[in-house]
């Protein structure tokens, strides 16, 4: 091909079958792919037949090897080099995917199947005042963790969203800007236990030793929460063109208003799938409401007075310290896992469904 | 600056063969707004000269005028007047600052920061730089229409054009909402094509459409003058056309600035061209002249015009 040969004269000194030169090659797509995947199954398969029993952890590890290698070794004969490269890759990052999908089935699978032996009414009914055996419930868990939360998002959803808006709108590139980003960014590293600690010494300021409240373990949590909600929302007011900032401004809007409703209206989606992310974040934390809300064997509706239990310590209380029989609070250890599990799932759904309603109709 | 108040014969470079367009005639014989209107224009054109300060409201005087970024100078020393019921485009090459002043007619610079300027820019005998003017009021009186359509997109193509004077928090009642958003989208030629679909989102249109639905949003709150930066440099040339057509329309109410890269759309719509230039970068904007179109397009005073407009630039 005189074309191939002006454009890239180097490939003279190559092969004369360059593939360059070649514009037509074998194809693996559809019943090819669909062979190497079927044989990498059955060589994993194979795999383990040595040792007679089912070895699942080696039998997933062999196929994704021999896929991964089968695709690139198949490709580079039936089709081109170039191709078996993409091939590679597309292999890598398909197997990198199952990879972490597997873990996240298995926990689900464990929690549903797991949690599925207390799934019953009076699991969400019944607390534990006065149970020491068989029965109990986690109605208290589940009331703890509702005001404990809802309470940490009350506290960390503002300060998360002034701060971001102050980062985004005014703070620009100035010092005192790139000091907070820079404090939120430690911020999300605090251990959670130290957050626990701040918040109990703090209470033990003001109430004195021995200090045990939801209030408490709220503001703990908030401490976690806020940064969180500080970087998602940072980034979807970066994400607003700033051609609509101008377009208000040119309209003779004040810089407040456009914020209020045009900013935050175009980013409200995004943010509001932040805050869900950073609920989740926090209505699974132990350590910090250990110290701060401590351990309630009843409902405690009182956030500023009293012990308050969460569904994650009563996991823990559940399946460490558990009572006779063991088997019974262990089931109940689950059953709240699963229901913790519920509740974030419930979370995303709602935020999912108000995202769409509330995304700009020309991004959807 | 070129300020000759003899005007050689004009040749009309790119005559608007426009049809739709009437004749813009306001009464006064001194403001005839173009020489391509009339029908006669060389007759006509011994009598006018488009570069005198027109008496009339919604002048704006601009006065030695440097524009910095912090400590780099953007433009300098431009003087000029732009005369109302005229549509004034400025030219340039990239960079050389013609933005930058347009966005300093309504203080919209200053969004940037660290953008600051001296001199002074008057219009009806207030200087935008004096001290106590609020920016926010100065873009309630001069409005801009941006280089990329940008309704907002979490509002209807009714909210779109209400956003001025509902963000600003006037309120209104139902038939002077619709009232006002009928009349803006007719001023903005819009209003046949959505009349049927006014709550359908904004983005939902085409991007000659957006445009125009910037213009009519521009327009709602009703301002004395309306900048144009590059409107159509996104758009093909039968929206460009309908724009175009439309900012004719306009300058017969308003006082219309253009920045434009396209010297055949300085030549069809203007009245005046300015042409700004840049000795090199890093260095700042200037002005080089400033003139009635007809004369800047077939005889300008200053070689580097000549070399712009003819393509030997650079």
């Amino acid at each position: 091909m005189t074309l191939a040969a002006e454009h890239q004269p180097e490939s003279d000194t190559e092969s004369p079958t360059n593939d360059n030169d070649r514009i037509t090659s074998g194809s693996l797509a559809g019943r090819g792919m669909f062979a190497i995947v079927g044989a990498s199954f059955v060589i994993g398969a194979l795999s383990w037949l040595p040792s007679g029993s089912i070895n699942w952890a080696r039998w997933v590890i062999v196929t994704l090897l021999v896929y991964v290698a089968g695709t690139y070794a198949v490709a580079r004969i039936v089709e081109s080099p170039r191709q078996a490269t993409d091939r590679l890759a597309t292999a890598i990052v398909t197997s990198a995917f199952a990879l972490v999908l597997l873990p996240l089935i298995s926990v689900v699978w464990t929690v549903v199947d797991k949690g599925s032996n207390r799934f019953d009414w009076q699991f969400y009914s019944e607390t534990m005042r006065g149970v020491v055996g068989e029965g109990g419930g986690a109605y208290h868990g589940i009331v703890g963790t509702l005001i404990i939360t809802g309470l940490t998002t009350l506290f960390a959803v503002p300060f998360g969203l002034f701060t971001a808006i102050y980062l985004v709108e005014y703070g620009g590139n100035g010092r005192f800007a790139r000091a907070v980003t820079g404090l939120v960014d430690v911020m999300t590293g605090i251990p959670s236990i130290v957050a626990g600690l701040f918040a109990y010494a703090l209470f033990v300021l003001i109430d004195g030793p021995g200090h045990r409240s939801g209030l408490a373990g709220a503001i703990a949590l908030t401490l976690l929460m806020t940064p969180v909600v500080v970087r998602a929302s940072e980034e979807m007011l970066r994400l607003v063109p700033n051609e609509l900032r101008e377009a208000s401004y040119a309209l003779g809007v004040p810089k407040w208003k456009t914020i209020a409703k045009i900013v935050l209206p175009t980013a409200i989606a995004g943010i509001l799938t932040g805050v869900v992310l950073a609920i989740a974040r926090v209505i699974g934390e132990t350590a910090p409401l250990l110290v701060t809300a401590g351990l309630a064997q009843g409902t405690n509706w009182n956030p500023l007075d009293g012990r308050m239990t969460t569904l994650p310590v009563y996991t823990y209380q559940a399946y460490k310290f558990p009572t006779l029989p063991p088997s019974a609070s262990i089931d109940r250890a689950w059953a709240a896992a699963l229901t913790l599990v519920i509740i974030v799932a419930v979370l995303f759904t709602t935020a999912r469904i108000l995202s769409s309603i509330l995304k700009p109709q020309g991004l959807k | 600056m070129n300020r000759s108040a003899r005007l050689i014969t004009p040749h009309l470079i790119n005559p608007h063969q426009s049809t739709q367009t009437p004749t813009i005639q306001n009464g006064e014989a001194h403001m005839t707004d173009s020489l391509r209107d009339t029908a006669t224009p060389t007759a006509q054109s011994a009598a006018v000269d488009l570069n005198a300060p027109v008496d009339l409201p919604n002048r704006i005087d601009v006065t030695d005028l440097n524009i910095f970024y912090g400590d780099f100078q953007a433009v300098e020393g431009v003087s000029m007047t732009i005369n109302p019921r005229s549509i004034t485009a400025l030219i340039g090459p990239s960079g050389c600052g013609k933005s930058t002043f347009l966005r300093s007619l309504n203080r919209m610079h200053e969004v940037i920061h660290g953008a600051y300027v001296q001199g002074s820019v008057v219009i009806n005998g207030h200087d935008l730089y004096g001290p106590g003017v609020d920016p926010v009021a100065v873009r309630r009186k001069i409005g801009m229409v941006f280089q990329r359509p940008n309704p907002f997109p979490t509002m209807s193509i009714a909210d779109n054009v209400l956003a001025g004077k509902r963000l600003n928090s006037r309120r209104m009642s139902k038939p002077d909402a619709a009232e006002l958003v009928e009349k803006s989208l007719r001023g903005a030629n819009l209003w046949n094509e959505v009349k049927d679909r006014l709550d359908k989102p904004g983005s939902s249109l085409s991007g000659g459409q957006q445009q125009r639905l910037c213009i009519a949003r521009a327009i709602a709150v009703s301002p004395d003058v309306l900048l144009m930066d590059e409107p159509c440099s996104a758009l093909d040339p039968i929206s460009t056309l309908a724009i175009e057509e439309l900012m004719l329309d306009l300058k017969r109410s308003y006082n219309i600035v253009i920045v434009t890269h396209n010297m055949q759309q300085a030549a069809r719509v203007s009245d005046r061209t300015g042409f700004f230039n840049i000795k090199g970068t890093g260095k700042p904007g200037k002005l080089i002249e400033m003139d009635a179109t007809e004369k800047i397009f077939s005889n300008p005073g200053e070689q580097e015009t000549q070399d712009y407009i003819t393509g030997r630039f650079g």
